[in-house]
């Protein structure tokens, strides 16, 4: 299963990205900000990072490049696309979800563990999870504050679209401690988090068994696998 | 240069962290009558022409379309200055 991984100018996180596609068990593929096609990918994941320097806000100008204008279309025909962090913030701009972020509440870059729920399990990214379960990823943005207007959240809440909610700490001001969100379909999701920083033994968040032994964000990669073995 | 002014500010009912750090800081230089401060940006398109009705309208869509982001932000002026 080929996977790409966008990279814009600004981006950090991509080759995080696609070595959490490979031990997942797929094959992932670099895509750039002007390519025009999408090389047969059969999902795509936009990472994180600062793209154009987070100029105008944050992702509205990668949401404008090349190959957003063909990942938006296929996205709408169910391509599955997941965007981590600056990668939730284009989704966002694209309007492949709804709402904004903002800078976090409290004015600082933050960055730690951080403890989520697992609100919603139908989705290609979230397939492997149990429903409510708790997991610990990586957390680490500058604006990272999930805001929507009063209709638009009880739009989300009352659709389910909350896909991910901060459990203990609410790190960056979002409303309704909402960290990530998915569409009607289920194939986008985004959050702002890092899955991909806590796929392998030795490099993820501590866990009560042992010092950087996490690895919850495999499951996102392995989702998208199985997705789309059963489509 | 003929050009097309876009002026965008955050809603006024959210947070507006830049501003309250100026604020903050206005504050500790001794301005206590300055009770807020808000900051906004402002876009110039230039032109190598007269403007006409239609570029105006055209950067009025621009500004609500990509300048601005209407979940968190409002364009408050849209001005020409030929």
């Amino acid at each position: 299963m080929k996977i790409g991984v966008v990279t814009f100018p600004g981006t950090l996180d991509d080759r995080d990205a696609a070595r959490a596609i490979r031990l997942a068990g797929g094959e992932p593929v670099s895509l750039w900000h002007a390519d025009t096609k999408l090389q047969k990918v059969d999902a795509v994941v936009l990472p994180g990072g600062f793209s154009y320097g987070d100029y105008l806000r944050c992702g509205a100008i990668a949401a404008q490049a090349p190959v957003m204008q063909e990942i938006v279309k296929k996205a709408n025909q169910g391509l599955p696309v997941l965007g981590i962090c600056n990668g939730f913030q284009v989704l966002v701009e694209s309007h492949l979800l709804p709402g904004g972020l903002i800078r976090n509440e409290h004015q600082h870059f933050i960055c730690r563990d951080q403890k989520l729920r697992v609100e919603n399990v139908d989705t290609a990214w979230t397939n492997q999870f149990t429903l409510n379960q708790e997991i610990t990823i990586p957390l680490k943005n500058g604006e990272g504050g999930y805001i929507a207007t009063d209709e638009e959240l009880a739009r989300l809440e009352g659709e389910g679209l909350v896909t991910f909610r901060y459990l203990d700490v609410n790190p960056n001001g979002s409303m309704n401690d909402i960290a990530g969100l998915r569409n009607a379909r289920g194939n986008v999701v985004g959050l702002m988090p890092h899955p991909e920083h806590a796929v392998e033994p030795g490099f993820g968040p501590d866990t009560d068994l042992a010092m950087r032994s996490g690895v919850d964000g495999l499951q996102f990669f392995k989702s998208v696998l199985n997705a789309l073995v059963s489509a | 240069m003929p050009k097309i002014i876009v002026e965008v500010m955050p809603k006024a009912d959210l947070l507006d962290p830049q501003g309250k750090a100026v604020a903050n800081a206005l504050q500790r230089g001794g301005n206590k009558d300055i009770k807020g401060v808000r900051i906004g940006k402002r876009i110039e398109l230039h032109f190598d022409r007269p403007i006409t009705d239609a570029d105006l309208a055209d950067a009025r869509k621009i500004g609500d379309e990509f300048l601005s982001n209407a979940v968190i932000e409002d364009v408050v002026n849209v001005t020409v200055e030929n």
